[in-house]
């Protein structure tokens, strides 16, 4: 009798808790302004993965996609602040200044922007990946599966996430093999299936064996697939598109990040931050990697990977040497956080010059 | 039996009469399309189209929206009215914006009252300016307009995207394809403390009364009638056809670069790549709708321009896609199309015994 009382009022107990935690939870709402259609495959489809990670810890949420960067994305912002949000993630750049406008009228409410950096009011929060270490992942394994020794790349803006990405990748695949070029095409544009296919082509017939992209669609995969070469998926995993041809994919995993920061709102520990995380934590995802890999280049993949997640490897460690072969980062010293946001020269090794 | 019988002539009552018919079909069609994806249609259509007017800041919202299809329209029926096919006002909302914006950047941290009317005018020369590409090729050269205008579009967009990766990025801002913000005093003030709407819808208003006056006023308003009737009675007549192609593509450059202006230095307030969600080519159907009378005009910007807020409102209560919003103005083009062909056969019914 006395063993069911204690089992009765424990599990009362537990049973009350996870109601209180349920009550709490179904309290936050977060809310989601997405650029492009969820099916986009890509950046879009990949922020909706971390919503549905928001769902699936217990948070109601919403969403609205394809809101263009003109001036309706503050009538969205406003709508959902107005609507009883209690968190707004942004998840494109072009938001940033309708971000930081809406959250001044709505100083309860919590944003969180994107790859942006203006935080002017504390209730704005601003998150970043550092995609260039799971570039530097791609880097090597271009390097060591290229025969032509030219690798091309097809790049969206010319901004410093951009430019680091190619710095990173170019550096690592020099790393393994001196020889190659990275031969870069401007699509200027994040998503356009018929634009990034026509660059891919053109570096396709400039010999390049191995396609790197820095946009967001399928359709370079897709005609690398055709092309008979080699090609790595960008923001999701894009093995089923061109089995062939994609070694592997850098994935970005927000889903943690999200559910973390819902978390703080629903516990009243949200406060501002500018977040940068990597593959160390777990918001870089590289994919499978391919059995045309040979094992030897995996396992050394698979080790790189652990390095970077430890710290134990910086994807710009010195000597680093620009175009012009004028010293960037010095032996034996890493790039700094701050030479990276802003990083505007490519390394030695990347052909052409950065569009003005 | 049913019977379709052609008109003698164009019913006048039904010409104004089908566009309220094709909103109306519209949204039959729309509330059965909301109930074949499973969504209560009545409550959809709540959302959609009351909803997001149903107070102050909506409504203020709403007339934001139908500005720049309202300038926009009513330059483009200039055109329409007169047989010319200016398809491109996108492109010379874009260019008049890139103009106007490349002066406002001119004055970047300087105030005075004089900046600000010559940003304006400065953005509708440059639609002028763009407009007129198409306009001398059609007169000069006989290239078909059509294409001409369309594809300039997709250069203007180029030329602002080089722009603002290039030479007019801002220099704090880490390369990111974007202007500084514009001063103030380049800036279209706004009407009322806490709401988006600014003087633009000046611009606007004046631009509907304007063409008003010229189209049913002026003999260059009859001239435009006539040529749109009947390019060879316009010409038997003795009017001057070039003349008047190259005028009506400047009014409606202009019409579209001050609507561009009105984006950049309202509610956005710096160049950047995406200074417009197409406001150039839903513009066209607003005009159709509207049948290219000014007052018409007004009421279509109005009702396609809620199906912008709607789809918003719509996806963040009920979880519908917000590209129905585009399914919608789609559909409102195709029903007025559609009934448009009551315009030249009326349907008997006939009975069975006669």
């Amino acid at each position: 009798m006395h063993k069911f009382l204690i089992r009765s009022f424990v599990s009362s107990l537990v049973l009350l808790f996870t109601l209180t935690v349920a009550a709490v939870a179904k309290d936050v709402k977060a809310a989601f302004v997405y650029i492009g259609p969820t099916g986009d495959h890509g950046w879009t489809y990949q922020h909706d993965v971390g919503r549905k990670a928001v769902e699936a810890a217990g948070f109601k949420t919403t969403y609205v996609e394809g809101v263009p960067e003109s001036a309706d994305a503050e009538r969205v912002l406003r709508q959902l602040a107005n609507s009883g949000h209690d968190v707004i993630f942004t998840t494109s750049f072009g938001y940033m200044n309708p971000t930081n406008k809406v959250a001044k009228e709505f100083p309860n409410v919590k944003f969180e922007h994107a790859t942006g950096y203006k935080r002017e009011h504390p209730n704005v929060s601003t998150y970043a990946a550092r995609f260039y270490e799971g570039r530097t992942i791609l880097g090597t394994i271009a390097g060591t599966m290229t025969k032509s020794n030219v690798i091309g790349y097809v790049a969206s803006f010319p901004i410093p996430e951009v430019i680091r990405g190619i710095n990173s990748f170019t550096l690592a695949a020099q790393k393994v093999n001196p020889n190659i070029k990275t031969k870069i095409v401007w699509a200027f544009t994040w998503y356009d299936p018929g634009k990034e296919a026509e660059a891919a082509k053109a570096l396709i017939d400039q010999g390049a064996d191995v396609i790197a992209q820095h946009t967001d669609s399928t359709a370079i995969v897709q005609m690398a697939e055709k092309a008979g070469v080699y090609a790595f998926g960008q923001a999701s995993d894009m093995d089923k598109f061109a089995p062939k041809a994609v070694l592997t994919s850098v994935e970005n995993n927000w889903g943690p990040y999200y559910v973390d920061r819902v978390k703080a709102v629903a516990n009243g520990t949200w406060s501002q931050k500018d977040t940068w995380h990597g593959i160390g934590d777990g918001m870089v995802v590289i994919s499978d990697l391919d059995s045309q890999m040979p094992a030897d280049l995996r396992s050394k993949v698979k080790k790189l990977q652990a390095d970077l997640a430890s710290g134990k490897v910086h994807s710009f460690t010195g000597p680093i040497y620009d175009q012009k072969g004028n010293l960037m980062v010095a032996e034996g010293k890493t790039a700094d956080d701050g030479m990276l946001a802003g990083m505007m020269t490519y390394v030695k090794g990347v052909e052409g010059d950065i569009p003005k | 039996m049913i019977k379709i019988v052609k008109r003698d002539q164009p019913s006048r009552a039904i010409f104004f009469f089908t566009p309220v018919l094709a909103i109306f079909l519209t949204l039959v069609a729309g509330g059965l399309i909301f109930f074949i994806l499973g969504f209560k249609p009545f409550e959809a259509l709540k959302f959609f189209f009351i909803v997001p007017i149903a107070d102050k800041y909506g409504f203020s919202e709403l007339l934001l929206k139908a500005t720049p299809l309202c300038l926009i329209a009513i330059g483009l029926s200039f055109c329409f009215k007169s047989n010319n096919w200016n398809i491109g006002a996108e492109g010379q909302l874009t260019f008049g914006a890139i103009v106007s914006g490349g002066v406002a950047l001119l004055f970047y941290e300087q105030e005075g009252f004089y900046i600000l009317p010559i940003v304006i005018l400065a953005g509708a020369i440059g639609g002028m300016l763009y407009a007129s590409i198409p306009a001398i090729l059609k007169t000069y050269f006989n290239t078909n307009e059509i294409l001409v205008s369309l594809m300039l579009v997709y250069v203007s967009k180029l030329i602002l995207d080089y722009l603002v990766v290039g030479p007019w990025s801002n220099p704090e801002g880490f390369n990111f394809p974007e202007t500084r913000q514009f001063s103030d005093s380049a800036k279209l003030p706004l009407l009322f403390e806490g709401l988006r709407i600014h003087a633009g819808i000046f611009l606007a208003l004046a631009a509907v009364v304007i063409s008003w006056f010229v189209f049913y006023k002026t003999y260059l308003g009859f001239q435009m009638k006539v040529s749109g009737f009947s390019l060879k009675t316009a010409r038997y007549a003795g009017y001057k056809g070039k003349k008047m192609i190259i005028l009506v593509f400047l009014i409606s450059g202009a019409c579209a670069g001050l609507a561009g202006v009105g984006e950049i230095t309202g509610p956005i307030g710096q160049l950047h790549r995406e200074i417009s969600p197409d406001y150039g080519f839903t513009a066209i159907i607003v005009a159709f709708l509207g049948r290219l009378h000014p007052v018409g005009i007004i009421f279509a910007s109005l009702v396609v321009a809620i199906t912008y807020l709607g789809a918003e409102t719509a996806q963040i209560f009920m979880q519908i896609p917000k590209y129905t919003g585009q399914v919608f103005q789609g559909m409102i083009l195709f029903f007025l199309l559609a009934s448009d062909y009551l315009l030249f056969f009326k349907i008997k019914f006939i009975g069975s015994k006669k």
